[in-house]
């Protein structure tokens, strides 16, 4: 089997903020044997111009899209707002021809033509589709077996079901596959598919921290010992913003928030270190422990 | 809440006066990308009940933007703020039996807002004036970009900034950017 080949998008809150989850991400594909490629001169994907001006988000999309086409690779994601803007922008310029050619009259400006050469893939559609459920589970060699862990998709990599069409929005199954993987239980809750609420941080607090502290809540009732996510959006709303959903609702959690690619590292033999575990804002030290 | 009879009778409806509809609205709306079937919402309410925002929020309700764009409440609708609790996680779209695509009109009615009433919250001034500067939505201080090669990390690829700011202004963006008024703060209850 050849192995995949991608251009890997940080987008821009990862570098800002989330260096811990490039990491972890980088170190399990190294070991998947996905070869990844530094995306040249890329830009913010668009979403967070979508609420602006729509031609700006496609426009913005097509350009790191044009990019991919030219290098003649496809791009991998690692953030879910990403995927949607970069994957819905190619899907939609693919299909529409008078949008298409909208937009390209606004990238000829900056000596660029979408063709619709290339795919968009979020990071857990490039491990279950590319690399596959055998090769993964293939290179897990420390098994941890007895943790007990839920899972939080994030809204992008699931819907709009007409954009992304692949895992079912309803019940999602991708990522508790990825997770069961590495030996782990990756348990049932209430409302799985939920969103965490950090799209609209910005302007309104009340809201997210109390869709974030319901999550919170059903995940501990269902007793994982740590929540697993796959995008630095939802990982900010529950460990970065933990504590001061703790302070809001005067009710402690203490509930680790792992990336799923640190979860599968660890289960890979990677250290704690290695995996930028220790930047956290909620410490797994007990699950850590029982890993040793 | 224990309403008693007398003060339930009391209850005066919101007056809309027929002036204030715009009965070419969503005609108009229904040629936008994403907003294109506005006008077959039967208002079942799926949309309402699914939503997560509508949950934690007296004010946002989507089946209302529908049935607002089909009576032509075009100024209302754009100057309301609740507009912008939207978290656009697509639930409504995927819910709705009738593939109206909720999360789509609220954008193209946020789009109309920044452009014709120059109304934008000003975290999407702030993030927009630092994609035009640098070509990401946060300004990555050099420490960072430092720290990244400290780790382990190739250095992060320069974005082509000129490129940036030149599709802001094609597209029409760096102008309205300029005009918008911002608000910070949209409340919920």
């Amino acid at each position: 089997m050849s192995n995949p080949k991608y251009l890997l998008f940080p987008g821009c809150v990862i570098p800002y903020r989330l260096s811990s989850y490039e990491i972890s991400a980088r170190k399990v594909l190294a070991k998947l044997s996905v070869e990844i490629v530094e995306m040249p001169e890329y830009n913010c994907c668009g979403y967070p111009m979508d609420v602006i001006n729509h031609d700006l988000m496609l426009t913005l999309a097509a350009r790191n899209l044009c990019i991919a086409e030219n290098v003649g690779l496809p791009i991998m994601t690692l953030c879910n707002g990403c995927f949607c803007s970069l994957n819905e922008t190619n899907k939609i310029l693919k299909e529409d021809k008078k949008l298409r050619d909208k937009i390209n009259g606004y990238l000829k400006e900056v000596g660029m033509e979408f063709k619709g050469t290339t795919e968009v893939k979020h990071l857990i559609y490039v491990l279950s589709e590319d690399v596959g459920y055998e090769r993964i589970k293939n290179a897990v060699v420390k098994p941890l077996t007895g943790i007990r862990v839920a899972q939080h998709s994030g809204c992008h990599v699931l819907r709009p079901r007409k954009y992304v069409g692949r895992d079912d929005p309803e019940n999602p199954t991708t990522l508790k596959e990825l997770i069961r993987l590495t030996g782990a239980e990756c348990l049932d809750y209430m409302d799985e598919t939920e969103c965490c609420g950090n799209p609209i941080i910005g302007v309104n607090e009340d809201v997210p921290f109390q869709m974030a502290k319901e999550k919170l809540d059903h995940v501990r009732t269902a007793g994982a010992q740590a929540l697993i996510t796959v995008c630095p959006f939802c990982h900010i709303m529950f460990d970065l913003n933990q504590p001061r959903i703790e302070r809001a609702f005067n009710e402690k959690f203490n509930m680790p928030v792992l990336h799923y690619p640190q979860l599968l590292g660890l289960a890979m033999g990677f250290s704690p270190e290695e995996l930028a575990l220790n930047e956290l804002r909620v410490k797994p030290t007990e699950l850590l422990n029982q890993i040793k | 809440m224990s309403e008693t009879k007398s003060e339930a009778r009391e209850y005066v409806p919101p007056v809309i006066k027929a002036e204030e509809l715009d009965p070419k609205f969503k005609y108009k709306m229904s040629k936008m990308h994403g907003a294109e079937k506005v006008m077959v919402c039967f208002q079942c309410g799926t949309c309402t009940a699914d939503c997560p925002i509508a949950r934690f929020s007296e004010f946002y309700r989507p089946r209302r933007i529908a049935r607002m764009v089909q009576l032509g409440l075009k100024d209302r609708l754009l100057l309301d703020k609740a507009l912008w609790l939207c978290s656009s996680c697509f639930t409504c779209v995927d819910h709705c039996p009738q593939g109206v695509e909720i999360a789509g009109i609220v954008r193209v009615l946020r789009n109309m807002a920044a452009a014709d009433k120059n109304l934008l919250p000003l975290v999407y001034k702030e993030l927009a004036t630092n994609l035009m500067k640098s070509g990401f939505v946060y300004e990555i201080p050099e420490s960072r970009l430092q720290k990244r090669v400290e780790q382990g990390l190739p250095p992060l690829p320069k974005p082509n900034v000129k490129d940036v700011m030149k599709i802001f202004e094609v597209t029409g963006s760096a102008c309205l950017l300029e005009k918008v008024q911002t608000f910070a703060k949209v409340e919920s209850k």
